[in-house]
């Protein structure tokens, strides 16, 4: 009887729903990351820079994107730029995956930054007076080690910005959270919607931060 | 070789360097001597350039430095650098740090670059380290191992700043032996250092440096027995 009455509520009945949401989520997270980690490389060492204009605009990008909140970025992206300032007409997702990638690109930019920095100033020099060129010194003496210093924050990044997702049912985006809100409006079974959502946000969450946890550890950094 | 003209060097309104003059001939070893502060591993720093020179001229075999024309990374492959913390790279192993500068900047294939390597390996007796990580090393093996990097440069020149300054004092020894053996190899070395040891017995001339002047110069001979200047005295009575 208890078991028919489980069976039979939102905690089972929705799950398919959320989980095609939760693909879409995974998916503009994964997507919009990659993006991501390209911008932040480029704006981490741009800010790194001796040139001061290369500097400031990234130093500008940086702060506009952290001084502002994403759900703000997202519905500019969707509604503002695309449809009203060039009338082009990208679909929610997309506006989705360029969304977390600016947004997170900010912040790995960051990360990028204070990784780099953190390498001793020797190993740069040891580089430089064997003849390397700046590039050749930052590719294969430099970023090979800030890459390792860079991993456990890009792990909480990537939590984060998976987060982050959430916001984008605003924009149509079909993730996790539109499905819920669909689920919900016509069964009215709020409560053990959402719990599941929660759920399925710490099913990718928890295990994330456990191996995070073990890697720093392997990594010793 | 290397010439040195009234090299200035400051940082913001700290003048560090204030006109230097010096010389270093072919295969001669050249010790620099004085208190901490005196500008001594600046003044090397600047011979390839690490540090950015207010005034002055610096040539090495004929290649004026400041010349907006020379290739600062051409030149500096010819001038091999030794720094105090080694400053090797800690995610290759002791054979790839050596064989990094030779393929990347010489182009040599990975074999060439590797046997290059090996020899020096064996020249600084570590043969038996080269899959070592640098971590796994003495501090005296990884100056060591950064002397080879540098000799694998082929390099003209050998910089050295104060190479054993952080070395347990019973790991100096192979490491001023290893200098010692290019010395007589007729490599052309500066050496920033606090052996006065090493730099009576191996060096071919003494600068000894104060406030960012050389106050005196002369063979090891003159400045460690017979010091002329009152500031070389006192800093050798404190020290011998």
């Amino acid at each position: 009887m208890i078991y028919t009455t489980f069976m039979e509520s939102a905690y089972v009945q929705s799950l398919p729903f959320l989980i095609d949401g939760l693909k879409i989520t995974v998916m503009i997270t994964v997507i919009g990351l990659f993006f991501g980690m390209i911008i932040g490389s480029l704006a981490g060492l741009g800010k790194l820079s001796k040139n001061k204009i290369i500097r400031g605009f990234w130093s500008v990008y940086v702060e506009v994107v952290r001084g502002t909140p994403i759900l703000a970025q997202a519905l500019f992206l969707y509604y503002g730029v695309s449809e009203d300032l060039i009338g082009l007409n990208i679909s929610s997702f997309n506006a989705g995956v360029i969304a977390i990638a600016v947004n997170a690109g900010a912040y790995i930019a960051e990360i990028v930054r204070g990784a780099v920095y953190s390498i001793d100033k020797g190993q740069h020099e040891a580089g430089r007076s064997m003849g390397l060129t700046e590039n050749q010194t930052m590719r294969y003496i430099i970023w090979p080690q800030a890459f390792k210093r860079m991993i456990p924050p890009l792990g909480n990044q990537f939590i984060i910005s998976l987060k982050d997702t959430s916001v984008f049912s605003v924009i149509v985006v079909h993730d996790v959270v539109f499905m819920a809100k669909e689920y919900y409006n016509t069964t009215f079974e709020i409560f053990e919607t959402l719990v599941m959502v929660c759920l399925l946000y710490l099913c990718i969450t928890v295990p994330t931060a456990l191996y995070l946890n073990r890697l720093e550890r392997k990594l010793d950094v | 070789m290397i010439t040195v003209k009234d090299l200035h060097k400051s940082f913001g309104d700290l003048e560090v360097l204030k006109g230097i003059d010096a010389k270093v001939d072919e295969s001669e070893v050249v010790c620099v001597v004085g208190p901490s502060g005196s500008g001594k591993s600046t003044f090397l720093r600047c011979i390839n350039l690490l540090e950015d020179i207010t005034a002055g001229e610096i040539t090495i075999d004929g290649d004026h430095l400041t010349d907006p024309n020379v290739n600062i990374n051409e030149v500096r492959s010819q001038v091999g650098m030794v720094f105090q913390h080694f400053n090797l790279f800690p995610h290759k192993t002791v054979l790839e740090n050596i064989t990094l500068g030779p393929i990347k900047v010489k182009n040599l294939s990975e074999n060439e670059a590797k046997d290059v390597a090996l020899s020096l390996l064996e020249k600084v007796g570590l043969s038996d380290k080269a899959d070592d990580y640098p971590d796994s090393l003495s501090g005296g093996q990884k100056q060591r191992v950064a002397i080879a990097r540098s000799l694998a440069m082929n390099p003209k020149v050998m910089l050295f700043d104060e190479p054993t300054s952080a070395l347990d004092p019973e790991l100096v020894g192979d490491v001023l032996e290893v200098m010692k053996d290019l010395a007589e190899e007729g490599m052309t070395m500066v050496v920033v250092t606090h052996e006065m040891g090493f730099a009576k017995e191996v060096g071919d001339r003494v600068l000894f440096m104060d406030e960012g002047i050389i106050m005196e110069e002369g063979n090891p001979q003159q400045i460690f027995d017979n010091p002329q200047n009152p500031r070389t005295q006192s800093f050798l009575s404190k020290i011998l």
